[in-house]
C-alpha cells in the first residue's frame, strides 16, 4: 500500500534525513520524501497498521529533525 | 513570507539593534559577556536546542552542530561579539534561503497548478460551486467562458473554443460542439457548456496529471543520490578534519617546533573551517534544478515523471519509434486517386471531374460497409452519399465488394477482385493499400489509400539528430514496401517492418545489448501511442507516449508523456534535459570548488568566519539562482 502524506520541512538536507530515517522505521517497505513539493510517500510493508507505523515514523523523523510535521 | 519566517526576522532585527548597542557600551570581563549572551540567545536559542537534540539523538554532525560549536568556541576564547554576529549572519543566510527556495517553489508549483478549484452545478436555475470531489459520473456540470473544465465529460449542450494549452504548452484553440469528448484542464474560452462527466475527479485527466507532476521528485537521479550519499559522508569528515586543524598543528608545533603552540589561533581556524563547510548549497540546488526542468518541460507539454528520466533524457543516443500513430497520422486517408479518364467519360455527368466521379462509385458501394478504408472514402468524396442509388450489394471477403449502382454492375476492391471477375486492370506499385475499381466490368481507375506522415516528423528526426542522437529506428506492424517508403522519406537508419508486439520487444531488447557494449553511456528511448505498446514502453531505458492527451494507458505506462502528438517536442525534450544536467552540474563543480578553496583559505587562516558565512551565503544563493534558469525553456524551443 503506498500513501502520501503532506510534511513540513525547513531544509533540503533535513529532508533527504526524514527520508533515511522512515525508510529504517518498522512496517515501512519504502520511503522516498520530496522537499520540493513538501510530500512524503509511504510504501508499507503487507499487513501493518497505518496509523501506528506513521506514529514511529513521525517519531523517528523529530529525532532527526526536532521541528518537522507530518500530517497524518 | 510565512509565519516562521517573519519570527525569525524578528529576531534577526532584534539581535542586530542589541549587538549595535553592545558596541557602544565600554564593558569589560564578565559583564561583557553576559550582555552578550543576551543577543545570543534570542537569535540562536533554536540552534543550540537542536544541536543539543541532535547530540542526545546520535545525530551529531549536522549544521546546527557546526553552527552551535564555532559560535560557543569563539564565545570562550573572548570574542564575544564575534560568536554573536556569526549566530546572526547564519541565521540571515538561513532565511534568505528559505525565503528564496520558499519562492522558487511556489513559482514552479504554480506553473504546474492546472488543478481546479470547484465545479459549477446548476440547482434550481441557479448555479452553485461545489467541490469537484463531490460530482459523480453522469452528472452535469456547467462551464463559463473563462473557467476551466474540472472534470473529463461529454458536451451536451453548447459550443466553445478550448484553450489546451496548461495540457500541451501548445496555444492552438479547440473547437468543441454537443457531443463531443471534453478533457479536464482545459479553460473555456468563449461559450457556456453543460458537459455530462464520464469520470469523477480523482479519475479524470488534471488529476492524473497532477498526481504524476507532483510525484515526479520523488523519482530521484543519480546527481541527487550522489549528493545525498556525498552529504552523509562529506559532514562527519569536515569535523574530524576541523578536529585535526584544532589539535595537531598546535601539537606539531609544540613538539617538534619548539614554538608557541597557540591554541586559540588554530582552534579559531577551525572553527572558520566548520563554518564554511556546510553543504547546503549542494543539497538545495541539485533537486532544485530537477524540479525547474521538470517545470519548464511541462510548462511545453512535456511530462516527465521524475528527475531520474530527466536525466536519462539527456542520454538519449538511440531512438526508436513506433510507426502507426507516432510518425504517421494514424488515420488512412485517401492519398491519389488515379482515374482511367477516356472510359469514365462515357459514364459521368459533365460537370463532374473523372477523380470525383471514381471516388463516388467507390464510395457508393463501400457505404454499407464500417472498414477504416470505406469511412477514408466517404470522407474524401466530400458531400453526403444518396445511398439510395446502391442495390444489391454483395461483400466478397478478402476481395472486396460489388454493387448495383444507378443500375450498372460496380466492383470495388483489390487486385484479387479484379482477377476473379478477369477484368483487365493496370496495377499500382505505390505503397499502401491500393483499392481497384471497375464499372460493367471495365476497369476505371484505382485508389491510393495510405496512412499520411505527421506533417512536422521530417523536421522532427533531423532536429534529433542535430541533437546528436546517434541511430533512429523504425518499427511497425506494417508491410515492408509501406514501412520503407516512410522511413525513407524521414530519414530513419533503421527499418524493420512486418513486426508482431512481441517481435518488437525482442527487438527493443537486442538493441538494448548492442548498446551495452558501448563504452559510453547512452540510453535507448521508445517512442509509442501508447495504445498497444505498453510492453516495450516499460522495456526500453525511456518510454515515451505521444498524443497522450485523454488516454490515461499512455499516462500510465510511459516514464515521458508527450501532452500533444508533434513529434517534433521530443528533441525539445532532450535539450530541455540538456539544459538541466548542465546547469546541475554546473552548481555541483561551482559549489565544491568554492568549498574547498574557501577551506584550504580557512585552514591558512587567510578567511575569517565572517567571509566564511559569505561563502556559504553566496554560494548558495548563485547556485539557487542558476538552479531556476533550468525553468526558463523558451531559447529552446526552435
Amino acid at each position: 500500500m503506498n500513501k502520501t502524506y503532506k510534511i513540513e520541512v525547513d531544509c533540503a538536507n533535513c529532508a533527504a534525513k526524514m527520508e533515511e530515517a522512515a525508510k529504517n522505521t518498522e512496517g515501512v517497505a519504502n520511503a522516498t520524501v520530496s522537499f520540493m513539493t513538501q510530500k512524503m510517500k509511504v510504501e508499507f510493508a503487507e499487513g501493518v497498521d497505518e496509523k501506528t507505523v506513521m506514529k514511529s515514523v513521525l517519531k523517528a523523523c523529530r529525532k532527526v529533525e526536532p521541528d518537522c510535521e507530518i500530517d497524518f | 513570507m510565512t509565519k516562521k519566517q517573519k519570527k525569525v526576522l524578528a529576531r534577526i532585527m532584534i539581535a542586530f539593534v542589541l549587538l549595535v548597542i553592545l558596541a557602544f557600551i565600554p564593558a569589560t570581563g564578565w559583564l561583557s559577556l553576559v550582555l552578550h549572551l543576551i543577543p545570543y540567545f534570542i537569535i540562536g536559542y533554536d540552534i543550540l536546542r537542536k544541536a543539543v537534540l541532535g547530540i542526545v539523538h546520535g545525530e551529531v554532525f549536522d549544521e546546527n552542530f557546526l553552527m552551535a560549536v564555532a559560535t560557543v568556541g569563539a564565545i570562550c576564547l573572548g570574542d564575544y561579539s564575534e560568536g554573536v554576529a556569526v549566530m546572526l549572519f547564519y541565521q540571515i543566510g538561513e532565511l534568505f534561503q528559505s525565503y528564496a527556495v520558499g519562492k522558487s517553489r511556489k513559482n514552479i508549483s504554480a506553473l504546474m497548478d492546472i488543478r481546479p478549484d470547484y465545479a459549477n452545478i446548476e440547482v434550481d436555475g441557479k448555479l452553485e460551486q461545489v467541490d469537484p470531489d463531490e460530482i459523480a459520473v453522469g452528472n452535469i456540470i456547467v462551464v463559463q467562458p473563462g473557467e476551466k473544465v474540472p472534470i473529463d465529460g461529454k458536451v451536451i449542450e453548447g459550443n466553445s473554443t478550448l484553450n489546451t494549452s496548461a495540457l500541451t504548452g501548445e496555444s492552438v484553440p479547440r473547437e468543441v460542439s454537443e457531443g463531443d469528448e471534453i478533457i479536464s484542464g482545459c479553460v473555456n474560452m468563449t461559450g457556456l457548456l453543460k458537459i455530462q462527466t464520464t469520470k469523477v475527479f480523482g479519475e479524470s485527466t488534471v488529476s492524473k496529471i497532477l498526481d504524476l507532476v507532483e510525484n515526479s521528485s520523488m523519482k530521484k537521479s543519480r546527481s541527487e543520490n550522489f549528493i545525498s550519499k556525498f552529504a552523509k559522508v562529506y559532514t562527519p569528515a569536515v569535523c574530524f578534519g576541523a578536529l585535526a586543524l584544532a589539535v595537531l598543528p598546535p601539537l606539531v608545533r609544540m613538539l617538534f617546533l619548539q614554538m608557541e603552540p597557540a591554541w586559540t589561533d588554530w582552534v579559531f581556524r577551525a572553527l572558520t573551517f566548520l563554518v564554511i563547510s556546510c553543504p547546503c548549497a549542494l543539497v538545495i540546488s541539485i533537486p532544485l534544478s530537477f524540479f525547474g526542468g521538470i517545470g519548464g518541460a511541462s510548462k511545453c507539454g512535456i511530462l516527465v515523471k521524475g528527475s531520474n528520466y530527466l536525466e536519462a533524457l539527456s542520454e538519449t543516443s538511440y531512438v526508436v519509434f513506433d510507426k502507426t500513430g507516432t510518425l504517421t497520422e494514424g488515420v488512412f486517408k485517401v492519398n491519389a486517386v488515379f482515374p482511367e479518364t477516356e472510359r469514365i467519360t462515357k459514364w459521368k455527368k459533365d460537370e463532374e471531374t473523372a477523380e470525383k466521379f471514381l471516388l463516388s462509385i467507390a464510395a457508393l458501394a463501400e457505404s454499407y460497409s464500417s472498414h477504416p478504408i470505406s469511412k477514408s472514402l466517404k470522407e474524401a468524396c466530400g458531400e453526403a452519399l444518396d445511398t439510395g442509388r446502391v442495390t444489391d450489394i454483395e461483400e466478397i471477403a478478402g476481395h472486396g465488394v460489388t454493387a448495383l449502382i444507378d443500375g450498372r454492375k460496380a466492383a470495388v476492391g483489390n487486385a484479387k477482385l479484379m482477377n476473379k471477375f478477369g477484368i483487365a486492370y493496370a496495377e499500382c506499385t505505390e505503397p499502401g493499400t491500393i483499392v481497384y475499381v471497375a464499372l460493367e466490368n471495365e476497369y476505371i481507375g484505382s485508389i491510393l489509400i495510405a496512412d499520411v506522415i505527421k506533417q512536422n516528423a521530417p523536421k522532427a528526426i533531423a532536429s534529433l539528430k542535430k541533437n546528436g542522437v546517434k541511430k533512429t529506428i523504425m518499427l511497425t506492424g506494417d508491410n515492408k514496401k509501406v514501412a520503407e517508403a516512410v522511413g525513407k522519406k524521414l530519414g530513419m537508419d533503421e527499418i524493420h517492418s512486418e513486426l508482431l508486439p512481441a517481435d518488437k520487444v525482442s527487438l527493443v531488447e537486442k538493441l538494448l545489448e548492442e548498446k551495452e557494449k558501448e563504452k559510453r553511456k547512452s540510453k535507448l528511448a521508445f517512442v509509442g501511442d501508447g495504445i498497444n505498446d505498453a510492453p516495450v514502453l516499460t522495456r526500453a531505458d525511456i518510454g515515451i507516449a505521444m498524443g497522450a492527451m485523454g488516454s490515461d494507458a499512455a499516462i500510465e505506462a510511459a516514464d515521458v508523456v508527450l501532452m500533444d502528438d508533434d513529434p517534433a517536442k521530443l528533441a525539445l525534450a532532450i535539450r530541455i534535459s540538456r539544459k538541466c544536467l548542465r546547469i546541475v552540474y554546473q552548481n555541483i563543480v561551482f559549489a565544491l570548488a568554492v568549498k574547498g578553496i574557501c577551506l584550504v583559505l580557512g585552514a591558512l587562516g587567510i578567511a575569517n568566519m565572517w567571509s566564511a558565512i559569505f561563502a556559504d551565503v553566496g554560494v548558495m544563493v548563485i547556485a539557487v539562482l542558476n538552479a531556476m534558469r533550468a525553468l526558463n525553456t523558451k531559447g529552446l524551443t526552435k
